[in-house]
């Protein structure tokens, strides 16, 4: 047999019909729904009349819409709770596993996944979210699907798909200390584009990623999307089986082991191609930070804001000026003398556990700077609870940081946390798009670590020195 | 939905390249339930200014691109977000065709769900209708999705490239759902000889 990748393994087992010139009929093991990209599917079955194919195989949570403040308190955006109320009667009508707010459970969609053992190698795995690449850190094949399509699978369990081609991005070589995941996958989009991927699933290789802890993994496959990728994978490896064991959805007993065999043979044959391949040292990354209005405008920490004359197409050119008005930076400014307004620690790119850790370390003993306000936002309640377990609460909040319930946030303010028109924000979470934080808000895309450092200092620092 | 066959319509230039979703479609509008009327909101923070009137700035403000229906922008239109929220305003809003040198994945699947047609072409022939629509007063294009052409009434001719099977689709108005209910009976073969731990 033809070598194959673990995407094309992957693909084959869950190819449920190819007909000659359609789209494979692809089964679908698992979909995660939340209250923003799901109201109208839901309403497409019962205007057709369709049921639900395999309720066990969806599941729901609020991650979206969220407030951040407590829990005890109602929702005062009406629409918002409108939504929220929306997906707990559909789930209930069709017989659906809602982890609502008051689950302890709930989080952000992405977090949860992995988190309750949903996500696991091998599998299909989609969401009305295109940040679903995040799941592919298991050895999954996890993308986002707009609504109609979140419809289709809940009506068939599967998706009419034509076959992406596959890329393969290996990082070779060790980490340097202060360079975390998130940089890797900064300069992965830095160096190839927001579309440098379009049309391919990736596929993460090298030490440098098999060095990374899962939840390494994950921030970098979260961002796959944003180099334009249908996914991001990495093999499933010891570490991953040890992450998944005892979680509550991972198989038990004889299952356990015979999921194992299986998922042992699904990393890429030797010799397998793929269509495409990028090759990164990592021992020359470095922390990075987004100067512009999308994740591919990025600079190292010792960089300068670029002159849009450097740019040799003149699409790009126009992209940079645009950028850098709506920004409000001067080229040639040095990224270390950017001074910022606010710090937003979280999201499903860097609100797990370790990335809070990763921000406590730094926040250990010092200050938020004057006038910068700082928020932590945990990406799901069982990561709140852990980190207070460990008393990373105390930190943050003795360091000036606020400490907030589990949402997605001002990730892209959909709720109440939002930046007012020209605040500057050093954000761990993955879009620095125009507005995405707040109409008129400036984001600038880093590390927890990074981040933390930022808000004590008040202008953006070079991590490796505080490391 | 309304089958595409061909069209002939009005051509807005957008001369942006990475037009994201947030911007298609900014957050604030994507608390509501239903699928309809989201044309009012499309490229809201661009569209509007603060005091809610439009932007006389922005390109699909001008006077000349009012009736619009066939969108001309620049690379990587779409990107971002899965949000189908922006494919339903474009829609909603009128346009019935989108021409980019490229787009993001889930958006351009996300405008054959609602029967609206992406068109890939070169960035050269991208640039040429932009100037055209430019310079033009009531610049249109005829798209003809059977014979895969694009023409204007000036000599501008070109084909393009959209696979068979969405086509099809488009033509005949078919809903994929029903399609794949069709093959119920595989899909259960399926499940049936899935492995013990997933089932």
């Amino acid at each position: 047999m033809q070598p194959r990748t673990m995407f094309e393994k992957i693909w084959d087992n869950h190819v449920v019909l190819q007909e000659e010139g359609k789209p494979a009929i692809l089964y679908i093991d698992l979909q995660l729904l939340h209250e923003v990209t799901s109201p109208q599917a839901f309403d497409g079955l019962r205007m057709a009349g369709r049921k639900v194919r395999r309720p066990d195989r969806n599941v729901a949570t609020v991650d979206h819409n969220v407030p951040t403040w407590s829990r005890d308190l109602p929702i005062t955006d009406e629409v918002a709770r409108k939504q929220i109320e929306t997906l707990t009667r559909n789930c209930q009508e069709f017989g659906i596993t809602l982890y609502g707010l008051d689950s302890p459970n709930q989080g952000i969609v992405h977090v949860i996944g992995p988190q309750l053992g949903l996500t696991q190698p091998g599998m299909t795995i989609v969401c009305g979210d295109s940040h679903t690449s995040t799941h592919g850190a298991f050895g999954a094949l996890a993308f986002g699907i707009g609504t109609s399509e979140v419809e289709h699978v809940l009506a068939t369990q599967t998706l009419q798909q034509l076959k992406p081609k596959t890329m393969e991005i290996r990082v070779e070589g060790q980490l340097p200390r202060g360079v975390s995941a998130k940089d890797i996958i900064l300069a992965i989009i830095g160096r190839i584009g927001t579309d440098g991927a379009t049309g391919h699933v990736i596929e993460y290789t090298g030490e440098a990623i098999r060095s990374l802890s899962m939840e390494g993994r994950m921030t970098v496959c979260n961002m796959s999307i944003e180099a334009g990728a249908r996914a991001g994978m990495v093999a499933p490896d010891e570490k991953t089986f040890a992450y998944l064991e005892g979680r509550p959805f991972a198989p038990k007993g004889a299952l356990w082991e015979q999921a194992l065999d299986d998922w042992r043979k699904l990393p890429s044959d030797p010799g397998a191609t793929y269509d495409r391949v990028e090759v990164f040292d990592a021992a020359k990354l470095v922390p990075h930070v987004t100067w512009g209005t999308n994740p591919g405008q990025v600079v190292p920490i010792t960089g300068q804001v670029p002159d849009p004359e450097q740019f040799a197409d003149p699409v790009d050119r126009k992209a940079a000026e645009r950028a850098l008005a709506y920004m409000g930076l001067e080229p040639g400014t040095p990224i270390q003398e950017i001074k910022i307004d606010r710090v937003f620690i979280g999201s499903c790119t860097n609100g797990r556990l370790e990335d809070l850790r990763a921000a406590a370390e730094i926040a250990r003993g010092r200050k938020v700077a004057d006038g910068v306000y700082a928020m932590v936002v945990p990406g799901s309640v069982e990561v709140k609870r852990q980190a207070e377990k460990e008393g990373l609460d105390k930190i943050f909040k003795e360091a000036g940081f606020d400490w907030r319930e589990p949402s997605c946030s001002m990730c892209l303010g959909m709720n109440p946390d939002i930046l007012k028109p020209g605040e500057r924000c050093a954000s761990t979470s993955n879009r620095n798009f125009e507005g995405r934080q707040g109409k008129g808000g400036r984001t600038h895309l880093v590390s927890p670590a990074m981040a933390a450092a930022a808000a004590i200092a008040g202008h953006f620092v070079d991590v490796r020195e505080w490391a | 939905m309304e089958p595409f066959v061909k069209h002939t319509g009005l051509v807005a230039p957008m001369d942006r390249a990475n037009v994201d979703t947030d911007q298609i479609m900014p957050k604030q509008f994507l608390k509501r339930i239903e699928r309809t009327g989201f044309g009012q909101f499309v490229f809201f923070d661009w569209r509007f200014l603060p005091d809610g009137s439009p932007n006389p700035d922005f390109e699909l403000n001008q006077p000349q691109y009012q009736g619009a229906t066939i969108l001309v922008a620049g690379k990587n239109f779409g990107s971002g977000s899965s949000r189908e929220h922006a494919p339903w305003g474009l829609a909603d809003y009128g346009f019935k065709v989108i021409i980019a040198p490229s787009f993001a994945d889930i958006f351009y699947n996300n405008c054959f769900k609602n029967f609206m047609l992406p068109v890939v072409l070169p960035e050269e022939q991208v640039r040429e209708i932009m100037t055209r629509a430019q310079k033009t007063p009531g610049y249109k294009l005829t798209v003809d999705l059977p014979n895969q052409t694009i023409t204007d009434e000036y000599g501008f001719s070109t084909t393009f490239e959209v696979d068979p099977f969405r086509k099809h689709c488009l033509i005949n108005g078919l809903d994929d759902i029903g399609l794949t209910l069709q093959h119920l009976d595989a899909i259960e073969a399926y499940e049936a000889r899935q492995p013990a731990y997933r089932r």
